[in-house]
């Protein structure tokens, strides 16, 4: 991956009577990024690394960022349907099965979601620390009972990570956006927290190719679920990085951008 | 003046370094130290100070309810009201209240409520509240529809207690196919609600838009000010005068017979503001979408550490400022005087003792209050003309602008007309 990922642009969307904020950047296959609960920060290695071989459009979910919140999003499947709307929206994504979607911990499940609301409109999935199922052992860590600051760093299995891109001791704006953040998920993902009881039901109707890739220190969401999703898609494998938490973008961002381009690109004409 | 009396109902009797060691004690403070003997002696002993609060002669009893934490042993304020409606036969059970937001079906709260107006014939003050962050997480409700609850709650609660049934109501957060209690209130149109508040401005412009008085809970006398600045423009713009009948006042008061026991006992007051034992998690006391946006960036630095707990001002200031007032009879009137003076509010509850005051004294200092400090601030009273809602007859709220239930006898002295804006 030597090869620049150009600029990113940014632009503005209406999706269900809200703007969304949508950012893009490279050039070949599209490739629909989904962030995680705490949002994202603009730019990230990863982000960039994949903009080298595909077209990389990377959403803030509405509600979140830069998005505006609709009053009205209730669950986790409503944010999933917003996306498709999204798609529908891009000239780059419009085509059935030509774009492949890479949803990180949080964007997972809403991937997952959209995978069962349409089980044919993906070319490939990749569910990296994935929310959205119940684990049967553990459980998903309550980011209700710990401060913005350390529901992030739990997210990472080594908190130099961390102070590399937030900063030991984060500004008070990005605590600003994690809270408001924060809010939007209590407003759509309160309770159950952070699962969906009936999607493990549905997720054997998706024939979509799926990887599923999990830190191997993610304290967030237990390896166990990987496993599960891994067991519960028709066409899934599962790719434990060693050394990484439930951030696996932050603190192995080549690493996984190596994993989604070559599991993407897999069988490209 | 409707003068009140008030405890938090506080579980002294746990380990209090257990709780210096966890660092709270609030929510995820374990319970395996609530002791049961402990908490059975003082529910016992409280009802006790109750009965003798309307025996010394308190116009009404205030309760309040709180969960997972020591300061406050109420779960359920509708129990001890529903006790006190069958123990007492004076006194008005003032609720101040119950959070409507951790309710998920509002109707049995207006049939809770209607049986106790009943069984207490006609003595129940119903305040709501929003509850406070952590008993958004204690009851797994969530804090970003807080307000939106609260608001849809009340509305279907005094919906249920004034209309007939049965009517269906599709809400935004409550559903009901029938709604048809068969209990109803006995005071018409429905009881008075108060409405408690130390915080949000939100909450103040909301009871001034509805006619509830709103009772500041221990703010300092500038805040109190300020509160009632607010009110009161909210109210000329709604189309009514704001006035003493629509102002509560909590005053932290504890008397004894001599000046060195009534501060000794009074420093008990800092126990619960977390002075021995830390009470608020700034996590679990600010869950995100519980405040107001508007101070989410003071928020977001309250719950890292960055900004001090507002409530934590030391013992002396407190006594300085009057958030704290103690003493004997003789010397707290004056203190009580200058807060009826500045403020005048025609509600006051006296939160008499808190923390690990015995029940001795406790029960010396209810019978001091009631006994001297009473008549005293009744005379106060009359003479600065602080007739309460219910001896200035005022409406229950803007819905039903007609005055209340008939009037008591009249006071006669220098009574302050309310005046109707148009």
């Amino acid at each position: 991956m030597s090869a620049t990922a150009g600029s990113w642009t940014t632009e503005t969307i209406p999706i269900a009577g809200v703007a969304m904020q949508v950012a893009r950047a490279g050039g070949g296959p599209p490739l629909l990024v989904l962030h995680h609960d705490i949002g994202t920060l603009e730019r990230l290695p990863f982000y960039d690394a994949l903009a080298t071989r595909f077209t990389v459009v990377v959403p803030s979910h509405l509600g979140y960022d830069g998005s505006q919140r609709p009053d009205w999003m209730r669950n986790v499947r409503d944010l999933a349907a917003a996306h498709q709307w999204l798609l529908s929206e891009l000239a780059v994504t419009r085509d059935p099965q030509t774009v492949s979607v890479v949803g990180l911990g949080f964007g997972g499940w809403i991937a997952a979601e959209m995978a069962t609301q349409a089980p044919r409109a993906f070319r490939k999935l990749v569910l990296v620390g994935a929310m959205g199922l119940k684990p049967d052992r553990g459980v998903i860590a309550d980011q209700a009972l710990v401060s913005y600051i350390d529901y992030v760093r739990l997210g990472f299995a080594d908190q130099r990570a961390f102070d590399r891109l937030f900063g030991a001791d984060p500004t008070t704006a990005q605590l600003e956006k994690w809270d408001l953040n924060r809010e939007m998920t209590f407003r759509i993902a309160w309770k159950p927290y952070m699962y969906n009881p009936t999607l493990p039901h549905l997720l054997g109707g998706v024939p979509t190719p799926t990887l599923v890739v999990w830190g191997r220190d993610d304290r967030v969401v237990p390896l166990e679920c990987g496993e599960r999703f891994a067991k519960a898609l028709p066409r899934a494998r599962l790719e434990v990085v060693e050394g990484a938490g439930h951030f696996v973008e932050m603190e192995k961002p080549h690493e996984l951008a190596q994993l989604v381009t070559d599991f993407v690109s897999q069988g490209e004409s | 003046m409707h003068l009140m009396y008030f405890t938090e109902q506080p579980m002294s009797a746990y380990p209090e370094k257990e709780g210096r060691e966890f660092g709270a004690t609030a929510l995820m403070f374990s319970n395996r130290f609530f002791d049961p003997a402990a908490g059975s002696r003082l529910y016992n002993e409280y009802l006790e100070h109750y009965r003798l609060a309307e025996a010394v002669g308190f116009d009404g009893i205030m309760l309040n309810e709180h969960h997972n934490a020591p300061f406050c042993m109420q779960a359920k304020c509708n129990i001890f009201a529903s006790i006190l409606a069958a123990t007492t036969r004076r006194v008005k059970i003032v609720l101040l209240g119950n959070p409507l937001p951790l309710a998920d079906n509002p109707v049995r709260l207006a049939e809770e409520l209607a049986m106790i107006d009943m069984v207490s014939r006609g003595r129940l003050v119903s305040g709501f509240v929003r509850g406070g962050g952590q008993e958004q997480l204690a009851t797994g409700v969530n804090p970003a529809f807080n307000r939106e609850r609260f608001e849809e709650a009340h509305e279907l609660i005094v919906k249920a207690w004034t209309q007939p049934g049965p009517f269906r109501w599709e809400g935004t957060h409550y559903q009901h196919r029938v709604v048809n209690p068969w209990a109803v209130p006995l005071q018409k149109p429905h009881p008075r609600v108060w409405i408690p508040g130390v915080l949000s401005k939100e909450t103040i412009v909301w009871a001034a838009k509805k006619r509830y008085p709103y009772i500041a809970l221990s703010t300092a006398i500038e805040a109190t000010k300020k509160i009632w600045e607010l009110y009161d423009q909210v109210a000329a713009e709604t189309g009514y005068a704001g006035g003493p009948e629509y102002r509560g006042y909590l005053q932290r008061c504890h008397v004894a017979e001599t000046e060195e026991k009534a501060l000794a006992n009074a420093r008990q007051f800092m126990w619960m503001q977390g002075e021995f034992t830390g009470l608020a998690h700034p996590v679990w006391s600010t869950p995100s979408g519980y405040f107001s946006p508007s101070i989410r960036s003071q928020f977001v630095e309250y719950a890292v550490g960055r900004r001090s707990n507002p409530r934590g001002s030391a013992f002396e200031d407190q006594i300085q400022s009057q958030m704290i007032v103690a003493g004997t009879p003789k010397t707290v009137i004056p203190k009580l005087r200058r807060l009826l003076e500045e403020t005048r509010p025609s509600i006051v509850g006296f939160w008499a003792a808190d923390g690990f005051v015995s029940s001795a004294d406790t029960q010396t200092c209810i019978r001091l209050l009631g006994e001297e400090v009473l008549p005293a601030l009744r005379e106060i009273g009359k003479e600065l003309g602080l007739w309460s809602p219910f001896e200035a007859n005022a409406p229950v709220s803007m819905a039903f602008p007609e005055s209340a239930a008939p009037a008591p006898e009249r006071p006669t002295a220098q009574r302050a007309t309310p005046v109707e804006v148009s």
